[in-house]
């Protein structure tokens, strides 16, 4: 008999059964959230990636050109090729930017258009020749860097109309300025606030020349080696020279912060304000609540404006930590209410091959590059690859010579990339002589790549044909090629199609062995043929990526937002073919 | 001028077929059942006797006479040439071609020959080269088109009525079949051999084990001495590759430890719970993923994620390197995941519905069926998912360049700067380098390492799965 008087413990055990029960299924929960939450981290990812790419893309697409009075009379229309258009654009420079007379101030207004506006405004002239012969307003592009500050991108700056009027002394030179309210407040303790985090910034080196120089004095001290001690002996010198400089300039900051009423002076560390007012633009250099001192960048007309007339403009990131001067900012902002500054499609970076700078660089060299790699890439992998699937899974005898062919494929299919191009280096290029940098060449190794790809999904689509189709081909008397060429073969061709774009797609996006075979070379011109010099978008991506300049780095994030958009076209080729001719035996 | 010879021969191809064809319905007198192949298989007859031979020659021609024709030049030259090493004569042929090509800004692109005496060989040899690449190519137009008429008469008398001409053209496309499937075999040799050969270059140069157990690697610093010949107790100190393994270690590392849980975890999901729909939109999604080109994402390594790595490192108070092993890792795991994730959703997919259900029916919750039953049974196939995303992190190549350092430091610490194989191998190639040196054979050993550690990954995974997979059937 089984016990049944044994109720405590039964109901203990259902106690724990579902106490069991519970953990068990809070884990199955936990378990299927962590599945879930994977998903999502790498969803997560792309998402990351795709915004950061876009968002530093973007501004990239659109460029501002500055429209200068370009006088082109003694350009004649028939010969548009023979003016001297950089003098003519210094003197339009002059011309829009009287105010920057002298010396320091003409190089200024120089260098805030592109050097390259000169040849940009004579290919301009050459394709209308109207423009020739006469004085009219044209656009050139500005430099690089005004152009980042007009999107945004540098030398960040705050806007305001304070609520007083505001007298100055004089209307060039250095001045006084005097204003009813104490507005320069605000602006005073963002100065006090970037005083501090200097001095917490010496603060910390000092504390690490405090280390090396502790740890100097103990070489000093321990060390037998006389030509260390000598050493050491010197650099304990050192330091501690630098070290009471250090402190010193850290008393000062530390006094200048704490004084709530001094006078500031703002120097290149300092945030910058400037003052547009009367018609000109006044740059601060020394600032009190009410009053401040102030280096004229633009002459004024007036001395006084009332409130609500005149504004402010500060700029928090320090003047030597920015490649925009104050300066600068003030003309460009000038031009921009003059009406001069106008926002258009980037052409240049459309239409035009590598350059130096930034603002003349563009994308299509590297797309004709790669229209050309991927031409001979297609050529050749395209029937190479489909004879190779046709003859494996067609018409192979099962013997050991396929085995190692079929053995070969899958595992080419695994080398890295860098292998082919290292292939490509020795055999194409050393061994066969044929140029660097030609797009033949890159064209051959990503041919060879791309192989394994096309021959695996090409199998795949003829072993998708039933053998009724074949069957009934050579029921009718067709020889075992015509069976496949003309039967088999057509009904494969979707598939195989889609597994060559797939191949080609990833051609387009491979670096690394045309890195190998001289692909990087700086090409300016655009290519005209396969045996030309080229280099092809994702190696233009990697180069621009190197460049400091931070230009370049939208230009690299530009660039990649056309190789992405090429990748997603073709990928939704290949999803079409498949969904169009997909068919289910 | 090789390109045109093929574009003409192509057309040449398309003539002929087509002669080739109305020649045998003429013979028939329109009757083409008295002809024993259809007149197609005639044209490609006599398409394949005019041009093929013809091909070939070229082919080979092209390949061969540029070789002959340098070798010719620096016989010719060679008393003047004598005292020149390796890098110097690679230098003075590259003039010689860009004199002989003759385009306008030739002499601005002239590098070596500035100087004097030099310039006026290389001018009188680039004259010689344009002489003997312009009789070249007039004997091979010569040839080539002798083959083709030959081809083309021979071939045109061969077209009869009982002329079993789709046998052969059919056997011809045999034969192109199989050699388009050779060129598998003849890309692995081709690899083989060429890594093997710079390898064993290199090894004369550098002994074996030095390169493969030293501690110490700065190629940049090796030094040539005059006439080619290297101070090999230099060049054995500076190419050890022990650093450059731990860092690709290190890299790998960091790399799987991001990809395999997620992977696995985002797989798992996949296969056992998500619903159609959820599938439908997210694993294409995924794909976009496994499709973005690699130097897009050692852009996003460069720009966003080694500065962030750095930032929180620095807010933690560590000192962070900006091209840490961290960064570039981190992303080469992101960019594995979809790899890991097909690879393994396919695993667990083929696991039979039975060992699920049967598992259901004890009581067992989904999580426990996958944890003690699926997993256990797939366990073989993930294995060697993961050793495959290893070979694919070990070859990655664009993150490590653009994100990973140059230094080889031999450190564990993933917020140091590292280098790896790949990295050294694209410093060491790019760029004007003369092929003998010691620096560029290096990277051929390199790339044989890799090639070689790639390779054991592969078939080890291979083997993993043949040796332990359950058979349900």
């Amino acid at each position: 008999m089984t016990d049944v008087t044994n109720t405590p413990v039964q109901s203990a055990d259902l106690m724990h059964r579902r106490v069991l029960q519970k953990s068990r299924y809070a884990s199955e929960s936990r378990f299927k959230f962590l599945g879930l939450g994977a998903i999502f981290v790498s969803l997560g990812f792309l998402f990351l990636l795709l915004t950061t790419v876009v968002g530093s893309g973007v501004p990239a697409f659109t460029y501002n050109y500055v429209k200068l009075p370009v006088d082109l009379t003694k350009v004649s229309p028939e010969a548009p090729q023979e003016g001297n258009y950089s003098k003519q654009v210094k003197a339009a420079i002059a011309e829009a930017m009287p105010y920057l007379s002298d010396r320091k101030g003409k190089r200024l207004a120089r260098g805030l258009v592109s050097g390259g506006a000169a040849i940009d405004l004579r290919n301009e002239v050459i394709d209308n020749t109207d423009l020739a012969g006469q004085k009219s307003d044209i656009g050139v592009p500005v430099s690089d860097f005004a152009d980042l500050y007009l999107k945004g991108l540098t030398a960040k700056s705050l806007l305001s109309s304070p609520e007083a009027g505001i007298t100055v002394s004089g209307v060039e030179g250095i001045i006084d300025i005097t204003l009813e309210s104490n507005v320069f407040d605000g602006f005073l303790k963002r100065v006090k606030d970037n005083i501090s985090s200097q001095a917490s910034r010496l603060n910390t080196r000092m504390a690490n020349l405090q280390l090396s120089l502790e740890n100097q004095r103990e070489i000093v001290a321990v060390s037998e080696n006389p030509l260390a001690v000598e050493s050491a002996k010197k650099f304990v010198e050192v330091l501690e020279t630098q070290l009471a400089g250090f402190k010193s300039k850290y008393d000062t900051l530390i006094a200048r912060r704490d004084n709530s009423a001094s006078r500031e002076m703002l120097d290149t560390s300092m945030p910058s304000l400037l003052l547009k007012t009367g018609g000109g633009v006044v740059k601060v250099i020394e600032v009190e609540g009410m009053s401040a001192k102030g280096e004229v960048i633009i002459p004024l007309l007036e001395k006084a404006s009332v409130a609500g007339q005149w504004q402010m403009q500060e700029i928090l990131e320090a003047e030597e930590d920015r490649k925009f001067s104050d300066k600068e900012v003030a003309v460009i902002d000038r031009l921009v209410e003059e009406g001069r500054i106008e926002n258009r499609i980037n052409t240049i970076f459309f239409t035009k091959g590598a350059s130096r700078e930034p603002e003349l660089a563009g994308v299509w060299g590297a797309v004709v590059g790669s229209f050309f790699t991927m031409l001979i890439t297609l050529g050749l992998s395209f029937p190479l690859g489909v004879a190779a699937a046709i003859y494996l899974e067609e018409f192979a005898p099962k013997n050991k010579l396929t085995s190692i062919i079929e053995v070969n494929i899958n595992n080419l299919a695994a080398v890295p990339s860098i292998v082919f191009g290292l292939l490509g280096l020795a055999v194409f290029l050393n061994f066969f002589e044929l140029p660097r940098s030609a797009p033949l060449v890159g064209g051959m190794v990503l041919a060879l790549m791309t192989l394994p790809t096309i021959i695996i999904a090409s199998r795949a689509a003829l072993k998708a044909v039933p053998p009724s189709i074949r069957e009934a081909a050579l029921g009718v008397g067709a020889s075992k090629i015509q069976a496949v060429f003309h039967h088999v073969l057509p009904l494969a061709m979707p598939g195989i199609l889609t597994g060559t774009i797939i191949g080609m797609a990833q051609a387009l996006g491979e670096t690394a062995p045309l890195l190998m075979i001289g692909m990087v070379a700086f090409v300016v011109d655009i290519p005209a043929g396969i045996l030309d010099p080229a280099t092809v978008l994702p190696v233009q991506i990697y180069m621009w990526a190197d460049f400091p300049e931070p230009g370049f780095q939208q230009k690299t994030a530009a660039a990649i937002m056309v190789l992405l958009g090429f990748l997603i076209l073709m990928n939704a080729i290949a999803v079409l073919l498949r969904k169009r001719f997909e068919r289910r035996w | 001028m090789v390109l045109y010879i093929l574009g003409m021969l192509f057309v040449i191809a398309l003539a002929t077929f087509f002669v080739g064809r109305s020649r045998a319905i003429s013979i028939a007198g329109n009757d083409i059942s008295l002809l024993h192949s259809r007149p197609t298989y005639h044209g490609g007859f006599l398409a394949i006797f005019s041009v093929v031979p013809a091909f070939v020659l070229t082919l080979f021609w092209s390949a061969l006479s540029g070789r002959y024709i340098t070798n010719s030049i620096l016989d010719r030259f060679s008393p003047q040439l004598a005292n020149m090493d390796v890098p110097q004569l690679q230098a003075f042929l590259r003039d010689v071609r860009t004199l002989a090509g003759n385009t306008d800004n030739a002499a601005s692109k002239v590098i070596l020959s500035t100087r004097g005496d030099v310039k006026e060989i290389a001018q009188n040899a680039a004259e010689l080269y344009a002489s003997q690449v312009s009789s070249s190519n007039t004997w091979l137009i010569a040839l080539a088109g002798l083959l083709v008429l030959v081809g083309f008469i021979y071939g045109f008398s061969q077209i009869k009525t009982v002329k079993r001409n789709r046998h052969f053209v059919e056997k011809f496309i045999m034969v192109i079949l199989v050699i388009c499937s050779a060129v598998a075999i003849f890309t692995t040799i081709g690899i083989v051999f060429s890594l093997i050969f710079e390898s064993i270059r290199f090894f004369q140069k550098v002994p074996f084990f030095d390169f493969l157990f030293g501690y110490h690697w700065s190629p940049q610093s090796a030094f040539e001495g005059a006439g080619g010949t290297s101070l090999s107790d230099d060049n054995s100190r500076i190419f050890g590759a022990i650093p450059l393994f731990t860092g690709t270690f290190l890299i790998t590392f960091i790399a799987i430890s991001i990809a395999a849980p997620l992977g696995l975890m985002s797989a798992i999901y996949m296969s056992d719970y998500a619903g159609s729909k959820f599938r439908a939109i997210a694993k294409p999604v995924m794909e976009i993923l496994a499709g973005i080109p690699t130097v897009v994402y050692g852009f996003f390594a460069a720009l966003t994620v080694a500065p962030a790595i750095r930032g929180w490192g620095e807010s933690l108070g560590l000192s962070v390197s900006s091209e840490s092993a961290l960064a570039a890792g981190v992303v080469m795991g992101i960019m594995i995941i979809p790899f890991v994730m097909s690879l393994s959703d396919d695993v667990i997919n083929s696991v039979p519905q039975s060992l699920r259900d049967g598992s259901y029916a004890m009581g067992a919750t989904k999580s426990e069926t996958i944890r003690r039953v699926i997993l256990p049974a797939a366990l073989p196939g993930i294995v060697s998912a993961l050793l495959l995303a290893i070979s694919r992190a070990v070859g990655e190549t664009m993150i490590v360049v653009m994100a990973a350092g140059l230094a080889a430091n031999l450190t564990i610490n993933p917020l140091e700067a590292v280098t790896t194989v790949t990295v050294q191998i694209v410093t060491l190639l790019v760029g004007d380098q003369e092929f003998d040196s010691a620096k560029t054979l290096a990277a051929f050993a390199l790339g044989l390492v890799l090639f070689v550690i790639t390779l054991c990954l592969n078939v080890i995974a291979l083997r993993v799965v043949q040796k332990y997979r359950e058979q349900y059937d």
